[in-house]
């Protein structure tokens, strides 16, 4: 019996072409170090999110209206405000909060706007015609009045914000699908793979979707930031979590009244929604650069 | 150019269609009859049927639609639950407000931000671009509601030295420009730190082309190379960036009119809002979008004449 020995050569030490991309992607974005503390923060950011709140000492809500409009000190870290409440677990407990709006309501928006994208750029006709006019529509709400139109009429709660805040983010990941999906459609695989009698459902999941989730991944990132703003702006107006929740947009608004006396009350949850904000926001930068370095000179 | 016109201008009339019926079921979307809240809490069931009749609440939505947009075309709003004034007044009263404090805003966001965006684009790499579009990256990720708390913060109550003017148009809306300051920064910002980042790639992108090398190696003044050659054509792209800004300090109006205590479409909204009275909140929400669709139509017309090689079509 003739025993094949394996021969190792140079070939064999290459992995997959898709095994390749990541490392270089890996590899960009390790360089990147903006990207780097903004990763590092972001993770820090859902920890605490997580683990947060079984570490501070107190009750968000806990008032001690003796000790009412306190300023930072050894005992309160961020002071205590106007109920006497201690700003530093509120916004501790209220990072929980800014993570979970962020990161569900631009999932929601995300699928939804990666469904129709897809659908819009693949199937191209009267389908693409329609979806891409509703996504107009949507558009032509500028800034934050679409979620705010939608708020105003389901009414003011979290779950309500992140409802407005997924729709509002829709037409971003519509229209970047929609042109990538394009893009992808039009290569000779895409022939190829259809000409081998491959479903549509196959070729989307399989060819298209992998294809187009760089810009997906890097618009994720960047939309969390834009949902954060957008959702402490609903709270700020007071159109989100009700109190006492501890949510930093409505901390904001509750101690707008106090600004004179005590501006503490303002300066943290401010200074925590830019940290947040800032952080996805350079790790979306900086994605972009390490997944296609042509998209951003 | 008057073929494409037509062509723009009819692709807008779906997106005000949809606009106005979203607008429309707004007031169907919402838990409860909206008879029951125009007439209050406690009102009779025939109160309630009148005002159906009235109102004609009482048909189908489509035919309650058309009734609707007729009355829109010819600039009824309806009225407001609270005051009972016609909507179309309360807007007409506050809508140059906040067009005015948007206007301002788009300008000092463009002024900034090309400035901001042609220095660091032209030295990039240096410690100025670095520093710039550090200064940028923070405007972007600032809630404008906060800025705007903290310029109160610093400029009406904080140090002595603060000029007068500044101090007092901090808090309140009058009749003087001066007072315009402290808002049109805050809203105008987030929109320089835009375009500041806009402006750097864009113009990176021009240097960089085979003309600008040409011009360099005839041995043109890096001035002329840059403002004469490079900033024109950098520019093109920046542009439907400043008409979508426009449209989002409106909308981002809300937040900073709040602040300011402005009496402009925002903040006739957000009052609207808390108060449940829907009419005034569509009126409003309808108004602030067709602008920024008409802005926006302007702006793709401003592009093509702008820039004749794209085919918008």
């Amino acid at each position: 019996m003739v025993q094949h020995t394996p021969v190792v050569g140079i070939g064999q030490k290459r992995s997959s072409p898709r095994v390749e991309a990541y490392k270089t992607f890996w590899r960009r974005l390790r360089k990147n170090k903006a990207a780097v503390v903004g990763g590092v923060l972001i993770l820090l950011f859902v920890l605490t999110g997580i683990f947060g709140p079984f570490f501070t000492t107190g009750d968000p809500n806990a008032t001690q209206i003796s000790n009412k409009l306190a300023p930072p000190s050894g005992e309160h870290w961020f002071g205590t405000d106007n109920y006497g409440r201690d700003i530093f677990t509120r916004i501790i407990h209220g990072m929980g909060i800014t993570m979970k709006v962020g990161f569900l309501s631009v999932a929601l928006g995300g699928t939804v706007g990666v469904i129709l994208g897809i659908f819009s750029g693949y199937y191209g006709g009267p389908l693409d015609t329609f979806i891409m006019r509703a996504m107009d529509i949507l558009l032509a709400f500028p800034g934050i009045l679409l979620a705010l139109a939608i708020v105003s009429v389901l009414g003011g709660s979290l779950q309500n914000v992140i409802i407005a805040v997924g729709v509002f983010s829709v037409p971003a990941f519509a229209r970047i699908v929609r042109g990538s999906t394009l893009t992808v459609r039009k290569l000779e695989y895409i022939d190829a793979v259809k000409a081998l009698g491959a479903s549509d459902a196959r070729i989307i999941f399989k060819h298209i979707l992998p294809n187009v989730l760089s810009p997906i991944i890097v618009q994720l990132t960047l939309r969390i930031a834009t949902a954060v703003l957008t959702a402490s702006g609903l709270a700020f107006l007071g159109l989100g979590a009700k109190p006492p929740t501890p949510e930093w947009g409505a901390m904001l608004n509750e101690g707008r009244a106090y600004m004179q006396q005590a501006p503490h009350l303002v300066l943290f949850p401010g200074i925590m929604i830019v940290l947040v904000v800032l952080a996805f926001n350079i790790f979306g930068d900086g994605l972009r650069d390490a997944l296609d370095p042509k998209m951003n000179k | 150019m008057t073929k494409f016109i037509v062509r723009r201008l009819l692709q807008t009339i779906p997106v005000l269609l949809g606009v106005s019926i979203l607008v429309f079921s707004m007031m169907y979307l919402i838990p409860g009859n909206p008879a029951q809240m125009i007439a209050g809490e406690g009102a009779s069931p025939q109160t309630i049927a009148q005002i159906e009749e009235k109102l004609g609440l009482n048909k189908p939505a489509p035919v309650q639609y058309l009734s609707y947009m007729k009355n829109v075309v010819q600039g009824d709003l309806g009225n407001s639950i609270r005051s009972g004034r016609p909507v179309a007044d309360e807007i007409k009263a506050r809508f140059w407000t906040t067009v005015e404090l948007s206007f301002y805003a788009t300008i000092l966001a463009v002024f900034l931000g090309l400035i901001a965006g042609i220095i660091s684009a032209v030295r990039h790499y240096t410690w100025s671009d670095v520093s710039i579009m550090l200064v940028a990256l923070f405007g972007l990720s600032m809630p404008n509601f906060w800025f705007g708390l903290m310029l109160i913060q610093w400029f009406a109550i904080g140090p002595e030295w603060m000029p007068e003017f500044m101090k007092m148009r901090a808090s309140g809306w009058g009749d003087d420009w001066r007072q315009l300051l402290l808002p049109v920064i805050t809203l105008g910002t987030g929109g320089a730190a835009i375009i500041a980042r806009m402006t750097r790639s864009s113009m990176l992108e021009v240097i960089g082309q085979d003309y600008i090398r040409t011009a360099r190696a005839k041995g043109m003044g890096e001035r002329v190379v840059i403002y004469r050659h490079a900033l024109k054509n950098a520019l093109i792209p920046v542009i439907t960036v400043v008409g979508l800004e426009f449209g989002g300090f409106l909308g981002g109006a809300v937040l900073t009119e709040t602040i300011f205590a402005i009496n402009g479409m925002g903040r006739l909204t957000i009052d609207a809002i808390r108060t449940r009275d829907f009419p005034i909140v569509q009126g409003t929400v309808l108004i602030i979008s067709f602008l920024f669709v008409f802005v926006n139509l302007l702006v793709d017309i401003s592009y093509r004449l702008l820039n004749k090689r794209i085919d918008l079509n």
